[in-house]
């Protein structure tokens, strides 16, 4: 099942189960206290989609190789998923260590590197996961206006009109549960020049 | 979904944007615009989005014409600072230009010597996300101007100053709704119609107090419970079902009518949507009092390939089949060149035909002007559909126009494209792209062994017959056209950057300029101090460039890469 058909199907779940009764928990959970705040050292990572969404992401739930997990950042202390903008959405995928470029890899834990789920261009969410257009690997790609991403090069601009790359999140695996080890490096969101 | 940022970003944009770096000096005798202006607007100035009311996109002046425009020259030039599609007609008004630019910036100009008056910028929301990053321009009432923003607000200006005079929030960005198009301004009027036909909206056309920015009307282009058309529907689909409205209208002074083009029907296969879904990819023939529908015309039926007929019709009174009547003439983005007359209560078919090859049509029905679709190129449920032309269609939202003196409508068209796409059943999630495909799914193919893509054409619309074509071998054509009565034919849209003059009479090409990146806006002609001048937005973006990297993989020997970066050009026939 490919990764948007899991989210679509967690969407009607939801859609049907929730809108006409309790308001959505989603929604609730915008208004707690830093629901909205930016990724964190030691927060962890839940799936934003899909029919785990929620539950805590492992290191065992990415497959090598992609193709990458969307997830929230979670405040293991007040248990907030920080879902609250869309500019904490995340990418996380699992590579293979030899693959990634020496920054990159001080990043990584065993591998799996994150990074900000909104394309630096326009601000589009990055959704597919996709050969790339001139290079032979599969590449984080926007679908709205093209721009392509190498995450194994710390995200870096490899085809489109992207002006710079993916804000990264350093990782770490601590006590066996996939941790945020530090704040974005980069920024988040779509360009305003001028 | 938070209050709070909204407001701050309100409190922002009031406080902060003008900056008045006036190296122009400030604007004096600015001329108010009245309805009795924008109603026959002066040879010498380009106040609405197509010059006039009726749409045509041509301009009186002649002193370019045929004979001089080899010495046609730049004047002056000036960068706009940012980069994406700048799609907008430098807007003048008595030698003071207004440009509007993508990233939700206003430039004031002196429409002479190129030196800035002031300059307004939106300050956009961080989370915004712009599937569009462009604005095709601002209106004008006495002395303000307006611009639709893709935050999803409606901004007054001060024309002489740039500050913002009232700031009106239309829809909410976070759920994908957002403007891209010119104001249309009647009688006070400011008139826009939403985008977001990509993401799941209830299209409609609203309209606001040109002084309060208070809203006066507000009309869903898709009819609720209890409207007629509502049974062209089923269950919810309609609340949903697209027909976003984002291309300016066109208006008929006389019977005091607006008609406004109407977009796709979502998601994209018709298997979603089943029906015929009023008032998708129609045109509405609106009462800008009320914004009651008088009566409207739907182009085609149950769309499924994303051909939005937002484009609005020009008006022209045509001579053919021996009668003169008040036509509607519509070049679609769904292949067929469209030409119906409008009555007070009806707009009916009078006659159409495909202007670019096509296998989705076998016909049209004479009496109702329905096309009749072969199903085998109608995109389903999973299953891979191919159709031609391409979902850019045979013309997408650049203008074509109409000459006065040549009674020729020029036509930026493309040739030779075809698209397919596996249409699935995707639910809706507020603010994310819904297009009943997998995006990385749409294809763009070029006909095996075609000798062109984009193809500039005049038609004659009295006879159906193709008076001309000018055929671009490695490029689409994707950029407004304008005519002017030097018996010119202006256009850019392609990706060698070039700008280009036409005889407009045989389709010759007279003059081209390279410029800075290309062209996919809107040229339009006006007159200071005595002198003919040619102006044009040179800022490739958006759709072009969508184009572009389709072709690019399509091995017809192109590259992706067309440069980006806006600059607005000014030409005059050397002395």
């Amino acid at each position: 099942m490919s990764d948007s058909t899991r989210r679509s199907l967690l969407v009607t779940a939801l859609a049907a189960g929730v809108s006409l009764a309790a308001p959505r928990p989603a929604a609730a959970e915008d208004d707690q206290p830093g629901a909205d705040e930016r990724p964190k050292k030691g927060d962890l990572l839940v799936f934003s989609e899909g029919e785990h969404e929620g539950s805590l992401i492992k290191p065992g739930d990415l497959d090598l190789g992609g193709p990458p997990l969307h997830a929230w950042p979670k405040d293991p202390t007040s248990s907030v998923i920080r879902s609250g903008s869309r500019l904490n959405e995340i990418l996380i995928v699992k590579l293979d260590p030899g693959e990634l470029d020496d920054a990159t890899r001080a990043h990584a834990a065993d591998g799996i590197v994150a990074y900000s789920a909104i394309c630096a261009h326009a601000g589009c969410p990055i959704t597919a996961w996709v050969k790339g257009s001139e290079i032979d690997k599969d590449v984080l790609k926007c679908m709205c206006h093209n721009s392509e991403y190498d995450p194994r090069q710390g995200a870096e601009v490899v085809f489109g009109p992207a002006p710079r790359r993916l804000a990264a999140l350093p990782l770490a695996i601590i006590d066996g549960s996939l941790t945020i080890a530090g704040s974005f490096i980069g920024k988040v969101g779509g360009a305003q020049p001028g | 979904m938070k209050m709070k940022q909204w407001l701050l970003s309100g409190f922002v944009a009031f406080t902060c944007c003008a900056s008045t770096a006036a190296t122009a000096g400030s604007i004096d005798n600015y001329s108010p615009v009245t309805a009795a202006r924008l109603e026959n607007p002066e040879p010498a100035n380009w106040m609405l989005y197509r010059r006039t009311y009726d749409g045509q996109g041509y301009s009186p002046l002649d002193q370019i014409n045929t004979s001089n425009v080899k010495d046609l020259t730049p004047v002056w030039t000036f960068a706009t600072g940012v980069v994406e599609g700048h799609e907008a007609p430098p807007i003048v008004n008595n030698g003071v230009m207004f440009v509007a630019t993508p990233m939700g910036q206003v430039i004031a100009l002196n429409a002479k010597t190129g030196d800035e008056y002031w300059r307004y910028k939106r300050q956009l929301p961080d989370d915004l996300f712009q599937l569009h990053p462009t604005s095709r321009g601002v209106g004008l009432w006495e002395d303000k101007l307006y611009l639709a923003t893709t935050d999803d607000h409606v901004v007054a200006l001060d024309a002489k100053t740039g500050k913002v005079v009232w700031d009106t929030k239309v829809q909410e960005y976070k759920k994908g709704q957002y403007l891209t198009l010119m104001p249309l301004v009647v009688d006070g009027k400011v008139i826009v119609g939403g985008s977001g036909g990509e993401l799941g909206v209830r299209g409609y056309v609203v309209a606001f107090d040109a002084n309060s920015g208070k809203e006066i009307w507000r009309t869903y282009t898709i009819p609720g419970e209890g409207e007629p058309g509502h049974d062209t529907w089923k269950g919810d689909d309609w609340k949903t079902g697209g027909g976003s409205a984002w291309m300016t209208g066109t208006y008929d002074k006389d019977t005091k009518t607006i008609y406004w083009g109407t977009g796709n029907a979502a998601p994209w296969p018709g298997e979603t949507h089943p029906g015929d879904n009023l008032y998708t990819t129609s045109v509405l023939a609106l009462d800008p009092d009320n914004g009651k529908i008088k009566t409207y015309h739907q182009y085609h039926q149950n769309d499924s390939w994303d051909w939005d007929e937002v484009d609005a019709p020009m008006l022209v009174d045509l001579q053919r089949d021996g009668r003169t009547f008040k036509s509607l003439i519509h070049p679609g983005r769904d292949a067929i060149f469209w030409v119906l007359e409008r009555k007070a209560n009806a707009i009916n078919y009078v006659a159409g035909w495909p202007f670019v090859s096509t296998d989705v049509w076998k016909g049209i029905e004479a009496e109702t002007g329905k096309p009749i679709v072969d199903p085998a190129h109608k995109p389903v449920i999973g299953k891979r559909v191919e159709f031609c032309p391409s979902l850019w269609g045979g013309k997408d939202w650049p203008s074509a126009a109409y000459s006065q003196k040549t009674g020729l409508v020029y036509v930026p068209a493309n040739e030779n494209f075809c698209g397919g796409f596996t249409g699935e059943k995707v639910p809706l999630k507020p603010g994310e792209l819904w297009l009943g495909t997998k995006p990385e799914d749409i294809g763009l193919k070029a006909k095996p062994g075609a000798d062109h893509y984009g193809e500039l054409q005049a038609w004659d619309p009295a006879t159906g017959k193709k008076v001309w074509h000018h055929d671009f071998p490695k490029s689409q054509l994707f950029g407004s056209v304008t005519a002017t009565a030097g018996d010119l034919v202006f256009a850019g849209g392609t990706n060698d950057r070039n700008f280009r003059a036409f005889d407009a009479k045989t389709g010759e090409v007279l003059w081209q300029q390279k410029t800075n990146s290309g062209i996919m806006g809107m040229p339009v002609s006006y007159e200071v101090d005595g002198t003919q001048y040619i102006a044009i937005q040179s800022g490739w973006g958006v759709d072009a460039q969508r184009i572009q990297d389709a072709l690019a993989t399509n091995n017809i020997g192109i590259e992706s890469n067309v440069p980006q970066g806006g600059v607005v050009w000014v030409f005059a026939v050397k002395k």
